[in-house]
């Protein structure tokens, strides 16, 4: 018993003993509806955010060799009716400082409300929400997925270039939904385009796949999108309800681009420039699926921790959180440029991809959106326009 | 008239250079572009392996190595008969690689597999494997043989490998996204690109200490699109050139003060880069406009652009 006793300190002792220090990472995601696919193309997903975040610390672990830093993730899966500040409390007596997070907006603020929370980074990895970049923001907490803005900007910056200025906005039934299209609407303002229309998807699509489905569509989409001309339709369908509709059935022959079509996003599985062949193919081997908008910004949040750990020389979480925020630190993200967070509301700066459903079409921001610091801040809300306050 | 001369004197410069011939591997079109040194005009187009990058000659000059990623070899191109005559195996996905001054061994760049394969060229075999950090990429040999450099993209480290045990003796922090590493005439430095920083490190090759570290800013070109990527050390020690990526220039650096000289605007996106063996003129590989810009070194101009395939990358110079 004594010897099984001295065994166990020992292997409890080991890790500080030794010369590696760990970094343990949470990260938190919730339990979801299963999506009901729109194609039969369409992969099933059942790890979006944890497959993005695996792969960061494989990255992580492997400069961590290196530089005798050991990264740890921690997964918590939220259960429906769960208390987000339950799970944060459990982390916390695990000793986590760092939680990206899969949540939607409502959860991350409970979670990053509960009182262990304050001496806690929360990475937003999932919720796109323009008001936890304003008046809901929080010291606590940074972003890497992009917001709805920095998406509508990323567009209107395109279809600016591309001259189409008359815009045809269509807007799903979901709260997500309408808050893209006012970004939309914000964005269309900022660069000059035109709203010359404006509808609501209130159709239910149902059995599209049935083997009439088509029949109703095509019925259906002229009538809807029978509006003054345009040159081209803007859809906010952030759960995927109706967009993949659009294309080929509306009244007009005009593109459809937003969430469907042309797709604004913070990343594509189309994406093979600036080294994006490498994180996918690892993503791929990691996952055996592809990368979505989700899995990336989950990728970047564990290894911006990863890199501020490496660049600060420090296992010290103050010290990476200080780092992390600082001027110096860039994540190489595998889209051209160096990746970084903005002081004024913790998101992180980076390029958005404007992506068909096959190839890569462009990346904004568009060349010739200027702006003093850095062309980047030309996405979203900038220093000036910003109602965050820390 | 001062015109008429000062182009006479440049023709006459061109026309100078010696017999040499530059090779650019265009990564989208699996082709070798071969330019002719005195014509500077494409004098070839050698079919090889699909995502040709890394390209290096071997040491009697008579064969080009070319790294073909996709094909997961590196091909043997004969420059006589300008054909593939064989392939060599490489790891998975080789990008750069460099020759060992033994001529006998390559060392290769894995990217996908985080190692530096090391490839016994007359054995035709992978003799051993180094393991570095994520994404290896740009390789270095000093001249005195005694290490081999790698980089490693996404971990950020300079990977300093003794070239006779194969051990790792040094792994070093540099700045994001390293690219090339090459190692001064004299086997006293090694300098490192770093992409998304836009700088170049130079390290002391025996202490790993630093000496410098050098800024590039390029008047109306945004910071984040300032990148170092190329880079070429003369063989005097006296300059050295740096390709700034999607600023479409080379920087000229005066080797001893570390300081920028000038800047020359050349194609876009210009990735590697090729001094000619008497470190007149140099050669750079600009991806995103498909050509070759040719700067003549004494007369401090660019002197011609030759269209070559789509996405030229490596380039490199046999005389």
């Amino acid at each position: 018993m004594k010897l099984l006793l001295a065994f166990i300190a020992l292997f409890l002792a080991s890790p500080v003993l030794g010369q590696e220090k760990t970094i343990a990472i949470g990260v938190v995601t919730q339990t979801r509806d299963p999506v009901q696919p729109v194609s039969p193309l369409d992969q099933e997903i059942r790890d979006e955010g944890l497959a993005g975040a695996r792969l960061g610390i494989a990255d992580n672990a492997t400069t961590g060799r290196f530089t005798k830093q050991r990264f740890t993730l921690v997964e918590q899966t939220l259960a429906k009716d769960a208390k987000p500040a339950d799970a944060i409390r459990d982390l916390a007596k695990e000793g986590i400082r760092f939680v990206v997070t899969d949540l939607d907006a409502p959860l991350l603020t409970a979670a990053a409300s509960a009182p262990e929370a304050r001496e806690m980074l929360f990475l937003n990895a999932r919720a796109p929400d323009d008001a936890l970049r304003n008046e809901s923001c929080r010291a606590n907490m940074l972003h890497t997925i992009p917001s709805r803005a920095m998406l509508a900007d990323a567009l209107a910056q395109y279809l600016m270039t591309k001259h189409w200025r008359r815009w045809f906005l269509v807007t799903g039934s979901a709260p997500g939904d309408k808050l893209q299209a006012q970004a939309f609407r914000r964005a269309a303002m900022r660069f000059g385009a035109e709203i010359v229309g404006e509808k609501e998807w209130t159709f239910k699509p149902g059995h599209a796949r049935t083997d009439t489905g088509h029949v109703t569509l095509q019925s259906e989409i002229p009538a809807l999108t029978q509006v003054t001309d345009h040159d081209v339709l803007v859809v906010a369908d952030e759960t995927n309800e109706f967009g993949d509709y659009l294309s080929y059935r509306t009244a007009r022959p005009r593109p459809v681009a937003g969430t469907h079509g042309l797709v604004t996003t913070g990343w594509s599985e189309v994406s093979e420039q600036w080294g994006a062949t490498q994180l996918q193919a690892r993503f791929e081997t990691l996952s055996g699926r592809k990368m979505t908008a989700v899995d990336y910004a989950a990728w970047a949040a564990i290894r911006a921790v990863g890199e501020a750990a490496t660049r600060s020389r420090s296992n010290d979480p103050a010290a990476i959180m200080a780092y992390l925020r600082g001027s110096d630190f860039i994540l190489s993200g595998f889209k051209g440029q160096g990746q970084s967070f903005r002081v004024w509301d913790g998101q992180m700066r980076q390029p958005i991809l404007i992506a068909g459903p096959r190839l890569l079409v462009s990346v904004s921001p568009q060349a010739g959106y200027l702006h003093r610091g850095s062309e980047l801040d030309t996405l979203g809300f900038d220093q000036g326009e910003s109602r965050c306050r820390f | 008239m001062p015109v008429l001369i000062a182009f006479f004197l440049l023709a006459l410069t061109l026309q100078a250079a010696s017999a040499e011939t530059i090779y650019v591997s265009n990564e989208q079109d699996n082709t070798i572009s071969v330019i002719d040194g005195q014509s500077l005009s494409l004098a070839a187009t050698i079919p090889v392996g699909r995502r040709p990058r890394g390209i290096g000659l071997s040491a009697d000059r008579q064969k080009l190595y070319v790294a073909a990623g996709d094909d997961n070899r590196i091909d043997v191109v004969d420059l006589k008969t300008q054909k593939v005559e064989g392939s060599l195996p490489s790891g998975e996905d080789p990008e750069l690689f460099v020759l060992h001054p033994d001529g006998r061994r390559l060392f290769v760049a894995n990217e996908n597999d985080n190692l530096v394969s090391v490839l016994d060229i007359p054995e035709k075999r992978i003799v051993s494997e180094v393991e570095v950090g994520v994404e290896p990429e740009g390789m270095g040999a000093s001249p005195d043989g005694r290490i081999v450099v790698n980089t490693s993209e996404t971990t950020s480290m300079l990977h300093v490998i003794d070239a006779a045990s194969l051990e790792l003796i040094d792994n070093i922090l540099v700045d994001t996204r390293p690219r090339v590493a090459q190692i001064s005439a004299d086997s006293r430095q090694i300098w490192v690109s770093s992409e998304l920083r836009g700088t170049v490190e130079v390290f002391d090759a025996d202490t790993r200490e630093s000496l410098a570290k050098i800024v590039f800013e390029v008047p109306g070109v945004p910071r984040e699109l300032v990148q170092a990527v190329g880079i070429q050390l003369t063989a005097d020690g006296s300059r050295a050139y740096v390709a700034l990526g999607p600023a479409n220039r080379v920087a000229e650096i005066d080797a001893k003060s570390f300081k920028v000289l000038r800047t020359y605007l050349v194609g876009q996106r210009v990735w590697h880069i090729a001094l000619s063996p008497d470190d007149k003129r140099l050669y750079t590989a600009n991806g995103n406009s498909s050509d070759v810009s040719v700067i003549d070194l004494a007369g401090q101009e660019v002197a011609k652009t030759i269209g070559v395939g789509r996405s030229p990358w490596g380039i490199m110079v046999a005389p």
